[in-house]
């Protein structure tokens, strides 16, 4: 009769055990600044000042970053870059399959991006799939001239051939781990922290 | 040890939300719940966006079929259904009771059980009967949604208005909103009682008392009766009462095809008390909303001139349907899993 109360939770229900989750700080509030920084730099340098350049955030947490590199920008150029957000969820190849609760908002683009230099802002860049999306719904708000990628971490384990053109941190991470990126934003604090699961490693 | 448990929690009260959406029918709006229906009007305003880009199409239900099975008469449901599944990029096809194998005798389920088997994944259907979507769901796997069931419930409707009237007043927490007209044979209203309660609106419900229906008729003579079946509303048989100082007045067509004759002494008497014309506007608060789900009887329920009036939200409505019947086909699609 109580047979099933031995059982591990996590083997009956197929859940993560949730006791077992280690979390470590990978970028502290001011790494997270610095990196900003810099990225807003090599985008000057790359694309030569601020002349047909679009920062487009990736929703949730691209948006506000973009609007940082855009702040950033602003403060070493004198210039005003448009900043857009993009909302993948109509975009994605994997609908029924899980994010229940992931909401869809609308995209904004303040700008026509044909002919201009879209810089595609997003938080991690992990098997490249919502890059994919990204890619098929710019395209759908026209022709920019260049799509360029840039995101505060890459954790690896691409599973399309897309790559990072600025990266603020390169995080080798295993499978079994989780990288959280928390910003000021939309989580009240700014922090990036991976969390792994105990037993699993 | 402790300080581990304390930060595990931070990431996932972050991601966790709790799932808005799990329905996989849409039958009727007394099944859902008010954060339901604030995602359905979350996911619309990005289908607004969608529509309103240069080509409105997005691959969210690529290779999805949606079948639209209408066994009565409509225009703008099934128009809004269609274009609103091919901007989703679902293959959608069209089938009306006349012209197809239900005039050789085929019974509902027969058919449903056909589409199913050609490959429908999500069946929209407009019945006479009030309850056949029901009766359907028992029978399909596939997402069946209510285009409208007899006199019972017409869920995409309800949900457009109440986008509506929120796109355009905001919250709808204590507004007050009168539907007048043909209440007794509306399924439009008996969803929209829904909807409106349940965001928090104080719906008041205005016709002679033939119009009722029944439970409401002896809600109307004697103001003890208690309403089961629906939530709470006011019933009023004067229309000049009923407008005062109201945000929203919803107007309803005077439905001759459901009436079994007698209800009304005759229609100029009807149009003479129950029709909305601008005198009777202008008791409403100053800029009150003027909505009507059509097809319009102008002259009837509503005159030409508040039909055309800057106040008419009529036209909107129907816009507003598209995306919100994309919101609720891309949800559907999405919570059956």
């Amino acid at each position: 009769m109580f047979l099933w109360s031995c059982w591990p939770r996590e083997f009956l229900f197929h859940e993560q055990p949730e006791g077992a989750v280690r979390t470590n700080s990978v970028l502290s509030a001011d790494d997270i600044r610095r990196a900003v920084r810099r990225i807003a730099h090599e985008i000057l340098e790359r694309n030569q000042g601020t002349d047909g350049v679009v920062l487009v955030g990736m929703r949730t947490r691209g948006v506000p970053l973009a609007q940082r590199l855009a702040a950033a920008i602003e403060e070493f150029e004198g210039q005003r870059v448009r900043v857009g957000s993009l909302d993948i969820g109509l975009y994605r190849d994997d609908l029924p399959q899980k994010d229940l609760q992931a909401r869809i908002q609308p995209s904004e683009m303040p700008v026509d991006i044909d002919g201009k230099k879209v810089v595609l802002v997003d938080d991690v860049l992990f098997t490249g799939r919502s890059i994919r999306a990204a890619l098929d719904a710019l395209t759908d708000f026209g022709r920019p001239a260049e799509i360029q990628l840039a995101v505060l971490v890459d954790r690896g384990h691409r599973e399309l051939p897309i790559r990072a053109d600025y990266v603020g941190k390169n995080i080798p991470t295993s499978l079994h781990e989780d990288v959280q990126v928390l910003l000021e934003e939309t989580d009240g604090l700014d922090e990036v922290r991976s969390a792994i699961q105990e037993g699993e490693r | 040890m402790s300080d581990q448990t304390a930060t595990r929690t931070d990431p996932a009260t972050i991601e966790a939300q709790p799932a808005v959406w799990t329905k996989k029918h849409l039958l009727d709006v007394d099944e859902l719940s008010r954060a339901e229906i604030e995602a359905v009007f979350e996911t619309a305003d990005a289908m607004k966006e969608v529509l309103g880009r240069e080509v409105p199409r997005v691959p969210a239900l690529r290779g999805r079929t949606v079948i639209t099975l209408f066994y009565e008469p409509s225009t703008r449901t099934r128009a809004s259904f269609e274009l609103a599944g091919k901007a989703l990029g679902a293959d959608v096809i069209n089938i009306s009771a006349g012209g197809s194998s239900i005039e050789k005798g085929e019974s509902l389920i027969d058919t449903v059980r056909t589409l199913q088997a050609v490959g429908a994944d999500m069946l929209v259907m407009r019945h006479p009967s009030s309850g056949a979507p029901y009766l359907v769901a028992r029978h399909m796997h596939a997402s069946v949604i209510n285009g409208g069931d007899g006199c019972h419930a017409h869920p995409t409707q309800a949900l457009l208005d109440a986008y509506t009237i929120r796109s355009r007043l905001g919250d709808l927490s204590g507004r007050r909103i009168v539907i007048v007209g043909d209440i007794a044979h509306s399924r439009v209203a008996r969803s929209n009682i829904w909807a409106l309660s349940t965001l928090g609106a104080q719906v008041t419900l205005c016709a002679p008392p033939t119009l009722l229906p029944p439970a409401l008729r002896r809600r109307a003579e004697d103001d003890d009766g208690e309403l089961l079946a629906m939530p709470p509303v006011r019933v009023e048989t004067d229309l000049d009462r009923a407008i005062e100082g109201v945000d929203v007045i919803m107007a309803l067509r005077l439905q001759k095809e459901r009436m079994s004759g007698g209800l009304l002494p005759s229609l100029r008497e009807y149009a003479s008390l129950y029709q909305l014309t601008e005198e009777r506007l202008a008791r409403a608060q100053t800029g009150a909303l003027v909505m009507h789900p059509g097809p319009m009887n102008e002259g009837i329920e509503i005159s030409p001139a508040v039909a055309r009036s800057l106040q008419s939200v009529v036209e909107e409505q129907v816009t507003n349907g598209v995306a919100v019947r994309m919101a609720v086909l891309y949800l559907l699609a999405r919570g059956k899993v």
